[in-house]
């Protein structure tokens, strides 16, 4: 990070990401994608896909372990509490009030009519983000290939994410040592490093 | 002291929901049903509540249970602890995973693991199709015989609508959440479609 990015605009960023996120897991990606890699730059594509697998291997949520692990990329520790911070007030501002008034807004159709909206367009918002992550190995037969099997054993299958990572980062390593093998300027190769 | 209790128990549920979302259901059941803290029905409650409210399901469920069992101090108290886990965790696995990010093998980990990280994100947007746009749970809960008339055609309109917002004029998810909520409100609550 050349530019430093100010704990407000983290907090802030994390706020809006936190407030419009319905639902768990990856839910946030979209949001998340449009606020940090595509409206400022702080990371990329590939960054935050490296997130969202490290997100995925440790205890908690995924919206906060990714909130804690960009605001650690752009601001070490204070960056990291102002991200949490920004990701939870939300929730913790919502169930508060939701808390002490919930069987009214459980049985509300106008709220369940406006979450119905919501949840279609989030299938919309999830197929652009997964479309732009994919257009770096497009290309890659091998990359399409370790992202339908993901696919198909996740969807298909309900396969634990854990092992798929795991096979992903198996499957890294392993492809990495044997295109080096084949081409010995293993500089570039192709996607593998 | 009742917000010790509630401290440790909420740093116990973030330290052992990995995988996130409703694996945590099992343990709230276990340290808050157990210990008299909340009732199995207001268990059931979080879950309802979870899903119209914003945030990641162990925030929602620890706010509500913070603010049920001793008012608002309760509930940031409960907040704090449930995130704490990942804001360590988070942390200590940032400070090593960013500086052996150029680490030959952690590139070739990292190579592997996008694809399928993609793929996961991929997953999750086939099965929030299945709850948003069939109201099926799962790809085996899809009743085949009848899906024609199990498709939620505002639903899907809303979502065509939202992804041709998002990807072929750019739209920001942001605009297209509230739009989407906005119109699912008119729609469904006040038109009853």
């Amino acid at each position: 990070m050349s530019k430093k990015v100010s704990l407000w605009r983290i907090f802030l960023t994390m706020f809006k990401v936190g407030a419009l996120t319905f639902g768990g897991g990856y839910a946030m990606v979209p949001l998340f994608r449009s606020e940090y890699v595509q409206k400022y730059g702080w990371i990329t594509d590939e960054d935050m896909l490296n997130m969202i697998a490290l997100s995925q291997s440790i205890p908690g949520a995924i919206a906060v372990n990714c909130s804690v692990l960009v605001g650690y990329r752009l601001r070490k520790i204070k960056g990291a509490l102002a991200a949490v911070a920004g990701s939870v007030l939300p929730s913790l501002i919502t169930l508060t009030v939701v808390t002490y008034l919930y069987r009214a807004v459980r049985d509300n159709a106008y709220v369940a009519g406006a979450l119905r909206g919501v949840r279609a367009a989030v299938v919309a918002l999830l197929v652009s983000a997964f479309l732009g992550f994919m257009k770096p190995f497009y290309k890659d037969a091998l990359a399409v290939a370790a992202f339908a099997a993901a696919f198909l054993l996740s969807f298909l299958l309900d396969i634990s994410s854990i092992y798929l990572i795991l096979g992903g980062i198996v499957f890294g390593v392993a492809l990495g040592f044997l295109r080096i093998k084949k081409s010995d300027n293993a500089k570039n190769g192709g996607a593998a490093p | 002291m009742i917000y010790l209790e509630l401290l440790w128990i909420f740093f116990k549920i973030g330290l052992f929901s990995i995988g996130g979302g409703y694996a945590m259901v099992p343990l709230i059941n276990s340290e808050l049903v157990a210990h008299g803290l909340m009732t199995q029905t207001e268990v059931a409650d979080i879950v309802a509540i979870s899903q119209i409210t914003p945030g990641p399901f162990a925030v929602n469920a620890a706010t509500f249970a913070g603010v049920k069992t001793s008012n608002i101090l309760g509930g940031v108290v409960a907040t704090a602890a449930v995130v704490m886990p990942s804001l360590i965790i988070a942390t200590l696995l940032a400070r090593y995973f960013f500086r052996f990010e150029d680490n030959v093998i952690v590139r070739r980990a990292m190579w592997g693991l996008r694809p399928v990280v993609t793929g996961l994100i991929a997953a999750a947007a086939g099965s929030m199709a299945l709850s948003a746009l069939l109201g099926a749970e799962s790809v085996a809960a899809i009743e085949w015989a009848s899906l024609l008339s199990a498709v939620d055609i505002p639903s899907v309109i809303i979502a065509l609508v939202s992804g041709f917002a998002i990807i072929k004029l750019k739209a920001s998810p942001v605009l297209v959440i509230l739009a989407a909520g906005v119109l699912g409100l008119v729609l469904f609550g006040v038109f009853g479609i």
